[in-house]
């Protein structure tokens, strides 16, 4: 039987309102494993901002500032600033928002906050759409994925923006993925990141959202790690915009990955073989970059 | 010390005299002054404070609410466009009870692309739940914003420093810049019961049902109730110290009035001059002006217009379909007083355009000879 080392705290109370196997809640909980008490959250608009309770309830054991949608790169310059001010360097200040907080409204944001490498980790924690308003495309949803607004025929023809390499692009002292079914290596990189003082650092956790992706609550975890299986969603890191490291090799076809859900079902084999293309090329460019 | 300094730099010396701890700003002609020479003060160590150089005023207000949660005093400065672009995050802050200040420059709104004054960009911002203050003049630019601190932290709102455009922010004026010692009394650290803390977790400005929300927005406006009474205390405290003191509303010559003349800003100046002359030639006319725009001084605006013959606002702004938005809200806040006077509304010196003492003068012979306005605003000053 494998034995994981996952620390035993939690910093989440036991209730919380996101939906049954929600990715995002369990790498919330993870996150914070890596992270400790001594963290404040700055959660823009996204699921979270409900996952964590309405007024007066909290799911959380660590401060929280809910801010706007787009302002979680800002809200938490500002947080960092302040505590700078007040000379509390121990606290990690961590944005903690989705991928359309973050690959699209949040962009700009997070944009002017890696480029002054201000000194916090923006967790983008991506379930590939708009879930909380109904499951509407975002610049993350993958090709081939049916949204609401990307129904029938019309489902999404454009890749998935590359949210790493953006931010590797601004040379920020770390930038990484993990997924939610490989927490040992999602906790490290979190711990990893808390020790980086002085920088960005930007972490893309993928989180299923099985009402969304069309796939059954228990379904949540495999599906991820399918995802990290057949490369789709590849487990890496960069540091300092050039230093890759790729700490995972998949080696099942995405044809496993996208099989397993409702939001692939209209594609094609044909389609497929595309989707399998494209994980190659960037696979080989990923490879490329990490010199393996 | 007295200085020559241009209205911009009023602003900024009184931020450094406030010791604000965290700013953060984008650049926006002409509020870049402001922020020029508080990045001087953070990199000579004049002032010990962070400037975050923020990619927009969306997120300049972003990180100010940020770092005022974790109950540090924090700054920014905006105009026109930037202002227009904040109108989120500046329901943002009052909501969640900031004691943020911003000095705001009044600056037309494009297109066409006008750099020069006009009040529309604050004044649209009217339901944000800002208190704002208008200036008319460089020591009232540096007193306003000191008491703007005072006044924010007092009731827990964000306050809003609204200067005219050029007339005001690059304009060089004789100014008493007070002495460190007497603000650092006037103005004690700040030390707010509720901040971000990792000692005292707590979630802030979280999901707010139908059962709370209510209640929330009625406390704003309770607090907003305080505000005048709050600014007239203040001024007991500041005027033994500096010399000076402001009133939410100032009345020149109103007691006796038949046309009582009604603005805001550095028109106001001019328009001194104006009721000055007028008096002279034995007309019966008075000056209001408007200082404290939000919480609108209705009461006061009541017992001031309230019983004399006609009222002229001079706007220079304008809410489209309507009139000035000077007009309405003198208007609204007359409608409930017994046998109120007719007010006449004009437009004037929007985009820059300069409001002469001849236009006022206009403003005042068109009121008195007119029994009742025939219509909402009359643009006084429109080429033919």
């Amino acid at each position: 039987m494998t034995q994981f080392n996952i620390p035993d705290t939690d910093y989440m109370y036991p209730g919380h309102v996101g939906c049954p196997g929600c990715g995002a809640t369990i790498a919330m909980k993870f996150a914070l494993k890596g992270l400790g008490d001594k963290t404040i959250m700055v959660i823009p608009a996204c699921c979270w901002a409900i996952i964590a309770g309405p007024h007066p309830q909290t799911a959380l054991k660590v401060p929280i500032l809910h801010t706007a949608f787009e302002t979680a790169g800002a809200a938490s310059s500002g947080v960092r600033a302040a505590l700078d001010m007040k000379n509390d360097t121990e606290t990690t200040v961590v944005a903690w928002a989705g991928d359309g907080g973050t690959f699209d409204i949040g962009l700009q944001s997070l944009s002017g906050a890696a480029e002054r490498n201000e000194d916090f980790i923006y967790v983008c924690y991506d379930n590939e759409a708009y879930m909380n308003t109904g499951v509407q495309r975002s610049s993350s949803t993958p090709y081939g994925a049916r949204t609401t607004t990307t129904p029938g025929q019309d489902w999404k023809q454009t890749r998935k923006k590359n949210i790493v390499e953006a931010l590797a692009a601004h040379r920020i002292p770390y930038a990484a993925t993990a997924s939610i079914a490989f927490p040992e290596d999602m906790i490290q990189k979190f711990q990893k990141a808390k020790e980086m003082k002085g920088g960005t650092r930007f972490i893309h956790v993928f989180a299923t959202c099985p009402s969304g992706w069309r796939v059954s609550s228990e379904m949540s975890v495999k599906i991820a790690r399918l995802a990290v299986q057949s490369n789709f969603f590849p487990l890496y890191e960069v540091e300092h915009g050039v230093k890759y490291s790729l700490n995972y090799k998949g080696d099942r076809p995405v044809e496993d990955y996208l099989k397993a859900q409702g939001r692939f079902r209209h594609l094609t084999d044909a389609d497929i073989k595309e989707i399998q293309k494209m994980t190659d090329e960037d696979l080989g460019l990923l490879m490329r970059k990490a010199e393996i | 010390m007295r200085e020559v300094l241009e209205g911009s730099h009023a602003v900024s010396e009184a931020v450094r005299l406030a010791k604000v701890q965290v700013m953060s700003a984008y650049p926006i002609t002409p509020q870049t002054h402001i922020v020029e020479a508080l990045s001087e003060f953070c990199e000579d160590g004049t002032m010990d404070a962070r400037f975050i150089c923020v990619e927009s005023e969306h997120s300049a207000m972003a990180a100010v609410v940020g770092a005022s949660t974790c109950g540090v005093r924090t700054f920014t400065a905006t105009s026109s466009h930037g202002l227009a672009l904040m109108h989120e995050m500046l329901h943002w802050a009052s909501a969640a009870r900031l004691p943020i200040v911003m000095a705001e420059v009044n600056r037309a709104l494009g297109p066409g692309w006008n750099i020069w004054m006009d009040q529309t960009d604050s004044l649209a911002q009217r339901d944000t739940g800002w208190i704002q203050l208008y200036c008319e003049n460089g020591q009232d630019v540096l007193d306003t914003t000191l008491q703007a601190f005072r006044l924010a932290e007092m009731v827990n709102l964000p306050v809003m420093v609204v200067l005219d455009a050029f007339f005001l922010s690059h304009t060089y004026e004789d100014i008493d810049v007070p002495d460190q010692k007497a603000v650092d009394r006037f103005l004690p650290p700040l030390s707010p019961r509720i901040q971000l803390s990792t000692q005292n977790p707590c979630a802030i400005g979280q999901m707010s049902p139908p059962a709370f929300y209510t209640e929330n927005r009625h406390s704003i406006q309770a607090a907003m109730e305080q505000v005048q009474g709050r600014f007239e205390n203040i001024q007991e405290e500041f005027e033994p110290v500096f010399g000076r003191k402001y009133a939410p509303l100032e009345a020149i010559e109103c007691e006796d009035a038949d046309v009582i003349m009604v603005m805001a800003g550095t028109a106001a100046s001019t328009c001194r001059e104006v009721i000055s002359d007028l008096r002279s030639q034995g007309e019966k006319v008075g000056l209001l002006k408007l200082k404290m725009f939000r919480p609108f001084p209705t009461m006061l605006i009541r017992k001031i217009l309230g019983d004399t013959q006609k009222v002229a606002v001079v706007d220079r702004n304008f809410s489209f379909g309507v009139s000035g938005i000077f007009a309405q809200e003198i208007k609204a806040a007359l409608c409930n007083h017994d046998n109120h006077p007719p007010v006449f509304g004009y437009i004037a010196g929007l985009g820059g355009r300069d409001v002469t003492p001849d236009i006022l003068k206009q403003v005042y012979h068109m009121t008195k000879t007119a029994s009742f306005p025939k219509e909402d605003g009359v643009w006084i000053d429109l080429n033919n």
